[in-house]
């Protein structure tokens, strides 16, 4: 598929659909990837990459290349496209200046699952037949390729593009994948008991701010946590208040716009599980104003920028479950 | 929990201007008591009250936070607190899914002319809270009064 892929984005350079190319290319090691530009032939011919550590959602990093001169290719998985869409309803991407070509998702590997095996030392990974097959400094290793799929994508919820000027591969379905199980789980825990979960998790936040720079969701200009005004902005926590204070309003910023897309928890150093946090409000969303999925389309309304006179009262809250 | 009977709690009650602020005058006129533990900010609108100004409020010190604004249908600025309720639902649900006890935090809309239901409310809120003790899961351990 890189071939194609590379193909495909000289043609378009080639004919002047497009003068910059947004893809992968590879770091320091193999699994190292990370996302970039390329504007000749060459350059993708050298550098460019997409295999099973391009995770990186790209859509992010086209509210800036969109506002450049001419337009920009960019390839999208499935997942990226909703990202897309969200940030062009938004307005914050100039859908006229990017040429989105689609290409199937993952599922992708976390190298980190892999490493947790004790294999060290990685200097290349394949897949063959679904039992990765781990080059080595100290020699060859396997493992079942299942036990390395990353996080985000072993509760994918979709593997249908829902914008894109053209496909490279097949299209796939939206998937009804259980990513509500550990929400779920921690609302029949007792109060005491959830705390105690997040205080076990938000304490390890360092507050390096990856989550919310990563974050499609998160493009604001000037961003609260930037404030200096704010008392939090720029520091690690001096508190547990600041703590939950950072991620309660992380999450609730995001509530109705975050596509559910898996950065947020896939860059955090801490592997704290921020997912949680986003789902609770798209489960709660779903719950009590209907389904929505944000970024499945670029018109329907937000669910908070949207109301209805028979909406539920905030004593929902108190009324359901354990206390 | 062991429940200290001399535990009075600090209660910040956001008054959305055109009817509960004018509500909780009312009671006052009308010589209707209220605990003296319920410090009101008066805001434009419900719709105004940002979930940083709630976290802020438990921060500074406050045992419960309520928020009060004109019924729906009602509000000053026709839509407003629709808006408020959405928001304020999902800012709830998300303390309690944090382990913050849910007690601590309410919605009442209370119209101008309902000086005895703010009192109520008021009333029965500062019980509740009293109840749960101070609040020590949102607190900043640097602003804690000794
Ligand atoms: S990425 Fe993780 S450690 Fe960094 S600020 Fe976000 S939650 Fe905290
Ligand atoms: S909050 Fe996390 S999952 Fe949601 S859009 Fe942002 S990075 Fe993606
Ligand atoms: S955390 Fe809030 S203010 Fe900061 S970028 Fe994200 S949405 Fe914007
Ligand atoms: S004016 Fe009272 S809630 Fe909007």
């Amino acid at each position: 598929m890189q071939e194609a892929m590379i193909k495909r984005a000289a043609q378009l350079l080639a004919d002047g659909t497009v003068n910059r190319v947004m893809g992968w290319k590879r770091g320091e090691f193999v699994y190292d990837t990370t996302p970039a530009v390329f504007t000749t032939a060459d350059e993708l011919e050298k550098e460019f990459v997409c295999d099973d550590f391009t995770q990186a959602n790209l859509s992010k990093y086209l509210v800036k290349e969109s506002r450049k001169e001419g337009k920009i290719l960019a390839f999208l998985k499935p997942c990226d496209t909703y990202s897309f869409n969200q940030l062009v309803k938004e307005h914050r991407i100039i859908r006229e200046n990017v040429y989105v070509i689609g290409i199937p998702g993952g599922p992708k590997l976390d190298i980190e699952k892999i490493k947790a095996k004790g294999i060290t030392g990685i200097l290349s990974v394949e897949n063959e037949n679904y039992t990765l097959k781990i080059e080595t400094l100290y020699g060859t290793e396997t493992m079942p390729f299942y036990e390395a799929v990353s996080g985000k994508c072993s509760s994918c919820k979709s593997r249908k593009h829902v914008a894109y000027d053209e496909l490279i591969g097949e299209d796939g379905e939206v998937l009804e994948p259980n990513r509500f199980d550990m929400v779920e789980k921690l609302e029949n825990m007792t109060s005491q008991e959830r705390y105690d979960f997040w205080r076990g998790e938000l304490s390890k936040c360092i507050r390096c701010n990856a989550c919310r720079n990563v974050c499609p969701a998160c493009t604001c200009e000037n961003c609260v946590f930037d404030n200096p005004k704010s008392g939090i902005d720029q520091k690690a926590a001096a508190d547990s208040f600041e703590e939950n204070m950072f991620h309660i309003i992380r999450a609730f910023h995001v509530a109705g716009r975050c596509t559910d897309c898996g950065e947020c928890s896939r860059v955090c150093p801490q592997n704290i599980p921020l997912h949680l946090l986003n789902r609770k409000f798209i489960k709660d969303i779903n719950e009590l104003y209907g389904e929505y999925q944000a970024g499945a389309d670029t018109t329907s309304k937000a669910p908070l920028n949207d109301y209805r006179a028979d909406d539920c009262e905030p004593s929902v809250v108190h009324e359901r479950g354990v206390e | 929990m062991q429940v200290n009977e001399n535990f009075e709690p600090v209660i910040v009650a956001f008054c959305c201007n055109w009817c509960s602020y004018a509500g909780a005058d009312l009671s006052g006129t009308n010589r209707l008591n209220y605990p003296a533990n319920v410090k009101i900010i008066r805001v434009p609108c419900s719709c105004r009250v940002n979930p940083m100004f709630i976290l802020r409020a438990f921060q500074r010190g406050a045992d419960g936070v309520i928020i009060c604004g004109c019924h729906p249908g009602d509000c000053h600025y026709t839509s407003g607190n629709y808006f408020t309720r959405r928001r304020i639902t999902l800012l709830y649900s998300m303390l309690d899914f944090l382990g913050i006890e849910r007690s601590r935090t309410r919605l009442e809309w209370v119209s101008a002319a309902e000086g005895a239901k703010f009192a109520a409310v008021m009333e029965q809120f500062v019980s509740d809270v009293k109840k749960l003790g101070p609040n020590r899961r949102l607190e900043d351990l640097r602003c804690r009064k000794q």
